[in-house]
Parts: structure tokens; C-alpha cells; sequence
């Protein structure tokens, strides 16, 4: 439900740089969205609908990059899917870390001048 | 159909307002801290106790984030300040709300200022609210596998109480296992088990936000530089 906020921001920092560049109308987004960030895709979609609404992004269609969480195991380097227990797979290690998943920006918008 | 880099955290705009809400604490000379847990972890109880025993020391205030007034009116009566932030029943904090909030608070002589978020161990992760720490609240019935589950919450933690640690003996709550999900998430992240109910554990939480409360006013007071620096 957080997604209501979140869609907001998206929608505020799009048109920010939109208007500068003198865009006329934004026609898509490209955000790439790590797993660790919680968020659900469709949950932003349904509040994209209603939010850009009477804006220059009305329509602009939503393209998610997602990134899975992975993790490092600093004993032998393997890297692995999250898994229940964040153990690695590999050697059985407990020091591990994690490697990627907390991706959360909007890389680009396209828009008609 | 030309394309424009943006490259900026979708957050990036509730991070400003973040920002700004940090430099109104800070002039004020109020450390701020964010109270994060889910629902029934003992949040209210954990402040409850910490204002009992400090509020001798320093001047606390609260705010409250919530669609009721219940916890607002039970932390009144411990005589501290207190305004809700009614968040119409949202999910979360942010820091617009912040900005609001504070607008209905008086600041003055306040050292120690105590943010209830909502209860949930999701939404509230995504927001910063310009305050100086996050402090997760977990509890012993909730379960070991919460760190598994909810990765974002302990990754933006700075500090965690492990509430309801009297009930241990009575859960099945493996603490090693616990722990190596924080770890993992969180390297070093001071770990603070704790009873609001008996009290066992609580000096070491206390001590905790005395020490944070007095680097906030020794950043400000010598040199007239305010601002905390957050690890
Ligand atoms: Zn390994």
C-alpha cells in the first residue's frame, strides 16, 4: 500500500525533469526496482493510472526492470539467489552479504517534444 | 521519441523534504529518532518505559503516527508533549507528514524527540522522515524469521531492541538464527535484546539514547556547527 506514496514521488520527480526539457508529454518511464525494495509492480500500476491523471505523463506506460537479490559468500565468493536461511549453497558458509537487490530509480523517461 | 536520463532514487523527492525536516531538528537541537516495528511488537511500551526513566533527565516529545488516539493519549499522560500525525489511515510515515507535525509541535528545549511510525514492517522501510536513527522494534512471539521475510526494515536499521525477551523461555525463538539474518543484512548493527515489560535489558537501550542524545548537543554546542553525522 506504500505503493500509493512511492507512485507519487515517481510521478512528481518524472515530471521534473520533463518540463525542463521542454517535453510536451511523458510516453514512458524505465525504473529499475531491486527485490530487496519491496514493491509490488502492479500495486504501482493501478496508482499510476489514477495519479498521472490531467498530467503530461496521462498514459505513460510503465516499463519495470527488476533485479533479483543476490548474495556474496565472502568464505569462497560464491554468489546465489536470497534463500530461506541466507547461508551459502555452495560451502555452507554463514558470512555472507548482500550483493545486489536494493536497485530503486527511474533510469529514463521518453516524452515528445 | 527522445529519450531523457533521469538516474535518480524514485524517493529522491521525499529525501529533500527529508532533508530539511533533519536541518529543522538540528537547529532546534532535538535528536530525532524513527520508531519502526510491526503491529503488538511494543512499540508504545518500549517508549512508554523510555520516557518514564528519562524524562527526569531530558526534555522528550513525541509524535505519533497513527489513525487512532489511543497511544497518543496514554504516552499524554506520561506529561511529555505529544501530537498525532494522523496519517488518514496510510501505511507509513513520510516526510511531508513530518513537515506538518512539526508545525503543531513545540521544539523548544526539546533534547529527545520520539517518532511512532505505523506498524508494519514494509511500508515504513521506504521513507525517510529526516529524523537521526531508525529503530527497529522486533519482538520474541513475532518469530526468528523476520529479518528473512522483511530484509528492507533491518537494512535501513541503526539500532535493534529485541523486545519481550521474557518470553523466550516460553517460544520457540532460535536467537542464533535471529541474529545471522541481521548480520547478514546488517554487519554490525547494534543489537539490543530487552523486556518493557520486566525492564531487563532496557539500561543498555537508555544508555544508547542518552550517548545519542549527547553527541547531538555536543555537535551543536562548541562549535555552533549543528548536525549529527549518521553511520
Ligand atoms: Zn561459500
Amino acid at each position: 500500500m506504500h505503493e500509493l506514496g512511492i507512485t507519487q514521488n515517481l510521478l512528481n520527480l518524472a515530471v521534473q525533469y520533463a518540463e525542463p526539457a521542454g517535453a510536451r508529454r511523458i510516453t514512458a518511464l524505465h525504473l529499475v526496482i531491486g527485490e530487496l525494495s519491496s514493491v509490488v509492480d502492479d500495486s504501482v500500476r493501478f496508482y499510476w493510472e489514477f495519479l498521472s491523471q490531467g498530467t503530461i505523463a496521462q498514459g505513460a506506460a510503465l516499463h519495470f526492470e527488476r533485479i533479483p537479490a543476490t548474495f556474496e559468500c565472502r568464505d569462497c565468493g560464491a554468489v546465489f539467489p536470497r534463500n530461506a536461511n541466507f547461508m551459502c549453497p555452495a560451502c555452507r558458509s554463514d558470512r555472507v552479504q548482500v550483493k545486489q537487490g536494493e536497485e530503486f530509480y527511474l533510469k529514463s523517461i521518453e516524452v515528445e517534444e | 521519441m527522445p529519450e531523457i536520463p533521469v538516474i535518480r532514487n524514485i524517493m529522491s523527492i521525499n529525501d529533500a523534504l527529508a532533508a530539511a525536516v533533519r536541518r529543522q531538528l538540528d537547529a532546534a537541537g532535538v535528536l530525532a529518532l524513527n520508531i519502526m516495528a510491526s503491529p503488538g511488537a511494543g512499540k508504545t511500551s518500549v517508549i512508554m518505559r523510555t520516557v518514564e526513566t528519562l524524562k527526569s533527565e531530558m526534555t522528550i516529545a513525541a509524535l505519533d503516527g497513527d489513525i487512532a488516539t489511543v497511544d497518543v493519549e496514554k504516552i499524554a499522560r506520561t506529561g511529555i508533549r505529544v501530537a498525532l500525525i494522523n496519517t488518514g489511515g496510510n501505511c507509513h510515515l513520510d516526510a511531508n507528514m513530518m513537515t506538518s507535525a512539526l508545525s503543531s509541535l513545540d521544539l523548544t528545549g526539546v533534547d529527545l524527540l520520539l517518532v511512532e511510525n505505523v506498524g508494519n514492517l514494509i511500508c515504513p522501510a521506504a521513507f525517510e522522515l529526516g529524523t537521526h536513527y531508525n529503530v527497529v522494534i522486533a519482538s520474541v512471539p513475532e518469530g526468528d524469521d523476520k529479518p528473512y521475510k522483511y530484509p528492507a526494515m533491518y537494512r535501513g536499521a541503526d539500532v535493534l531492541l529485541l523486545n519481550k525477551i521474557d518470553m523466550l523461555p516460553y517460544q520457540e525463538f532460535d536467537l542464533a538464527y535471529f541474529r545471522h539474518g541481521v548480520e547478514v543484512l546488517n554487519p554490525g548493527l547494534a543489537f539490543l535484546p530487552l523486556s518493557a515489560r520486566t525492564g531487563e535489558g532496557f539500561d543498555a537501550w537508555l544508555d544508547w539514547v542518552r550517548a545519542a542524545v549527547a553527541r547531538q548537543r555536543a555537535s551543536i554546542a562548541p562549535s555552533g556547527k549543528p548536525g549529527v553525522s549518521q553511520a
